[in-house]
Order: structure tokens, then sequence, then C-alpha cells
């Protein structure tokens, strides 16, 4: 299971890449293995103000839906518009072109509760 | 595989004609007449007749073999209740006739509201909502007027993940934030984690009992104590009320607002998108709100009453899915209160005789009893998942047991027999599915993973039809 080293992450199963005050947010590895092939995307829309632990976006696949939780309290900077067009490359490139979207967070406090590689690898 | 109307059509053949030299006064301006042939395929009469007869030989029912689909109750539904559906002074009935000229069909409607009162301990009923989700909604909407009369703002529905699904679409709907209340390994609440959730701004919670794993939850006095403390209202989900029926009673248990699914506990065919029905019940604090047209006797006549100043309005035209509505009533008139409670007894000996044959060979995530549904956790062999076993379960003319639901539950497999199953039934299911996961699972992996093959179609790439989806023909 692809857990990068350089990522944060949750108990929920998202990562969280930051870069200065932004955090750009997907599922990982094992969580795409998980829901099997995802064949729809909804993702928020951009300028919205989420919240720590809200279900923010849904990723729907064969089997279920799932809530995805931003890990982090903030405003939504940029969305993934590629994987609502082919939500297939969160099981291609779950780290990479399957990322979902990109928050500006405000509470740096927030940032302790994150995982490390090590402890989410302890998690799965 | 069948072949469309479309594939079957040839011009040289025709099992219908349209008078196109039909006179009437309309005159249509030339512009908005059509131009083009009407496009409808041509087959000759026989072929036409094959064609819907050979489809109709595909269809798997609950006349043809066992459906174990969890959650959804697919019970027997006695053709009495056909032939009785059948009558002209009921299926030729107008909603717009005058009341007086349908006195049978308003005391039949009166008449099951009274039962489903008996049965949940309820105050009143409207048989209106067309099914479960719709009286969700209603039901919903009745809390949301309850509390704007009493000028309280809550806006919060806490729904624990060990509830139906339809329970957080419901409260949306309805304009509520969803507060979701992570459940306990067997499905049930955990009363210290709900108190700290249930703050003043909550204005209801809703629960399944017995939840989506088929257990009772043990602490609904104490949840019904703490939440009416808060001032918050309990929605009981009636979904599988089959479990409870002559046993306990949700009006008892302290819940305030429930629906019921008449097409599920109370046996009218169902599936395949309704029709369905899902009265919503209330204690008698909420009864101003319900839906109208009420029912009401006056003077020894029925009437239908549509003066309810408080009313949340209709839900749904004219007085809900009557034929189901009439169905549901049969079956509580031909059982009576000792058969119902039967059934309950039944459909639970039913699951836990089941669920005891396979509890120490699959795992069983919510332990070794159960009401009239189990959930299974299958791990077996060689990367098999419950899907791969769900279309094996095809190759044996079985309908597949619902699937990755609960959501809480790892893979998942949910079997409810229902009381109308006999023993030998479910042997010969549990034997063909004991052999899927611990003889094919082991032996012929590929076998289990290219299932099923006796079907129509073979498995079919469920991916790509989600992602493109051909939608018409050509």
């Amino acid at each position: 299971m692809n857990i990068p080293q350089d990522l944060k992450y949750t108990k929920t199963h998202e990562w969280v890449k930051i870069e200065g005050n932004k955090a750009t947010i997907g599922i990982t590895d094992f969580a795409q293995h998980e829901i099997t092939d995802v064949v729809h995307v909804e993702l928020p829309e951009n300028g919205k103000n989420v919240k720590k632990a809200q279900p923010t976006a849904v990723i729907e696949s064969v089997k279920s839906a799932f809530d995805i939780y931003s890990p982090l309290t903030g405003k939504i900077t940029a969305v993934n518009e590629e994987a609502l067009g082919d939500p297939g490359l969160i099981n291609q490139d779950p780290y990479g072109k399957g990322f979902l979207f990109t928050v500006e967070f405000s509470d740096n406090n927030e940032l302790s509760d994150l995982l490390s590689a090590e402890d989410y690898k302890q998690l799965i | 595989m069948e072949k469309l109307l479309n594939e079957l059509s040839s011009e040289c053949k025709a099992a219908y004609e349209i008078n196109c030299d039909m006179e009437t006064d309309v005159s249509i301006p030339d512009h908005l007449k059509r131009k083009s042939d009407l496009g409808l395929p041509n087959a000759a009469e026989n072929d036409l007749l094959r064609h819907f007869t050979n489809l109709s030989r595909k269809n798997y029912a609950l006349s043809t073999a066992f459906y174990p689909l969890g959650s959804c109750t697919m019970k027997y539904n006695p053709l009495i209740n056909e032939r009785i559906a059948k009558f002209e002074s009921f299926n030729m009935a107008h909603p717009y006739q005058p009341a007086e000229t349908m006195q049978g069909i308003l005391e039949i409607m009166h008449g099951l509201e009274r039962d489903l009162c008996e049965v949940s301990g309820m105050d009143a009923f409207s048989l209106q909502p067309a099914a479960g989700a719709h009286g969700e909604f209603a039901g919903l909407l009745i809390i949301a007027a309850h509390f704007k009369a009493i000028k309280e703002k809550r806006h919060k529905i806490i729904v624990p993940d060990s509830a139906h699904g339809t329970n957080p679409a419901s409260a949306a709907f309805a304009g509520y934030e969803t507060i979701p209340l992570k459940s306990e390994p067997d499905g049930s609440i955990d009363i210290e984690k709900l108190k700290e959730v249930l703050t003043k701004d909550v204005a209801a919670i809703m629960l399944t009992v017995p939840n989506t794993l088929g257990v009772f939850e043990k602490e609904i006095v104490e949840i019904s104590k703490v939440c009416h403390e808060n001032g918050t209202l309990l929605y009981y989900d009636g979904a599988n009320l089959n479990a409870l029926m002559g046993f306990a009673r949700p009006g008892d248990l302290g819940f305030d607002v429930m629906h019921i699914n008449l097409h599920k506990t109370f046996s009218s065919p169902h599936g395949g998108g309704g029709p369905g029905s899902g009265p919503v019940g209330v204690k008698s604090f909420l009864e101003q709100f319900l839906p109208v047209p009420r029912v009401e006797k006056k003077d020894e006549k029925y009437v239908l009453n549509y003066k309810k100043s408080k009313t949340i309005g209709s839900v749904k035209a004219f007085m809900g899915n009557f034929p189901v509505i009439l169905r549901a009533y049969i079956y509580i008139k031909a059982l009576g209160g000792d058969g119902l409670k039967n059934v309950s007894a039944q459909a639970v000996l039913n699951a836990n005789y089941m669920l005891a044959k396979f509890k120490d060979k699959i795992a069983v995530p919510a332990g070794g009893r159960c009401m009239h549904e189990f959930v299974l956790s299958p791990k077996a062999a060689n990367g098999i998942r419950t899907l791969d076993i769900a279309k094996r379960l095809l190759d044996y003319g079985y309908y597949a047991p619902t699937v990755y639901f609960p959501l809480i539950v790892e893979e998942a497999m949910m079997i409810e027999p229902t009381e109308t199953e006999s023993k030998e039934t479910l042997d010969k299911f549990i034997e063909i599915l004991n052999k899927i996961i611990f003889e094919e699972a082991v032996n012929e992996p590929q076998k289990v993973k290219d299932a099923p093959v006796n079907t129509p179609v073979a498995r079919l790439n469920e991916v790509e039809a989600a992602r493109k989806p051909t939608l018409k023909w050509k």
C-alpha cells in the first residue's frame, strides 16, 4: 500500500499536503482500494468556507457513496475539475491527478491533529 | 438475450394501425404538425406477444424463488390480497367522486389508521405518503411544524450510522442539518456519546429499531428519557417493524413520530420502484399537523376533511396509494392480532436459525443473536469479495442478499429470510452459501470471480455503466 512519507493523514483516510497556508486534500491509496472504482464525485464550490471534520465532498463507487471530511477549517481555493469528468483518476492516481480540493486553512493548531505516514500505516 | 422491440422491427410487419384520417374539430397550426414518422417499432402481433411473454419469463420474483434481500422484507404476498384488489368497486373508484359514494373505501382507510395505531402505539396516522422515505419526509415536516408552533429554533437532526440510509437524506430535504452519531459494534447507541451531540438545537433523533444490524436497541427507554428532557423528539423508522409486532410498540418505547412501510411488513408486492405506502403516525400532540385530507367519521358517515389550519398540507395527490393501503388492510384482517404477533415471532426465529448455522464459520459483527435479519462479514479465500459471492448466488437461482450495507460492516452481506420461508428453503440456501464461501472460493476461485454464468447476461461492467451510461437505443 502506497503511503508517501511527505504527506499528513487523517483517521478517515484523507491525505493532506501542506504548502504554506494551503493544504491539498485527497483520499489515500488504501481508501480508493476499499471504496473500489469511483463513478461519481461531488466537490465543494470554490470559495466555500469549510469546517474541520465536516462532510465536504462525496465520492460514489458502485459499492456505495462516501462522505469526505475536510481535515482542516478554512476556505476552498481550488477543486479538481478534471476528476469531476473523469472520476477514475481517484483510483489511478490518488495522490496526484486524483486530488479533491485545496483549502486555505485558518487555524494552525489543527495541523497537530493530523497523522504522520507512520501513524497512518499503524492505523490501517 | 431477448432482442429489443426496435431490433425485432421490420417495415413489412405491423401490429398496429393509426387512423390518420380521423376528423376532429381541432385545427392544429401547420408549424406544430408532426412532419416525421412516429418511429414506433413494427412487429407481427404474434412476435410482439412472444417478446413480452419471453421477457416476463425472465422475471425473478417471490413467486419464483427465495428472496433474502436484507432490509426489504420480501415476504409472501397473499394472493387473496390480489383477488380482492381486483374488485371493480375498488379499482374503478375515482378520487374525485363524492365522499358519500365511496364510503366503503373511506371505512377501510379509517379502519387501517386505527389498526396501525393499535400495532404501533401511536395516536393518529395519515396514509398519504407514497413510501418509506416519503413518510420520513412528512414526519420531519411535522416535527418542523411543531417547533415552529412552540417558537423554538432547532435545526439539527441526529442520525446514527446504523440507521437507514434514507434518514439523513430525508432530514436534509426537510431543511435540517444532519448530525451523524457513531454507533457501537452491534449498531446500538452509547448514551454518553449521544449526550455529547444532544444540544438544545437538536429537533429530533431518527432511530431504526431493530437497527440495520438486526439488533434491538436495549437502551431505548433511557435514550427516550434523555432526548425528551432536552426537548428533542424521537422519530421511529418503521422499516423493520416486521420484527416487533405484538411484542413492542414504538409509541410505548417513547417515539413521537414514525412511518410504517405497508409494502414491507403488511405484504404488498414491492421492488422495482413501487408502488409503496409509508403512512406517517404521531402522538396526539402532533395530530394537528398531519397531512390533509384526514378521513373522519361524522354522524356514522365518513368524510374527507381538508380544513385543518395547522396541517403541513398535502404530501401527495389525493389519499395515497390506495391499492397498497387496501392490501395492508386485508392482511391485518386476515391475520388478526395473534396472527401478526406470530408473524414477528416466526420472522425472528427464521433469522436466528440461519444466523446460528453461520455464526461459527463466518464473522458476525453484531454477535450470535438477532431480530428479523442479520449481517455477515464473509472473508473468503483468494481475495473473493462479498460482491463475487453475491454474483455466484445468482448462478444457483437465488436473488442475492443486500450487500455492502450497512456501511459500518466490512464486506457486509445482509440477510432477511422473513417468516414465510420454510426450514427446507433456509437449509438449502445455507448449504449453497457455505459451498460458495468454503469450497468454491478455496478450490475454484476463478469460477466465483467470473460469476454469474447461468443468467441471461454475464457479469455486467457496473463501473463502465455508471461512468459512461448508454441511456437510449441508437
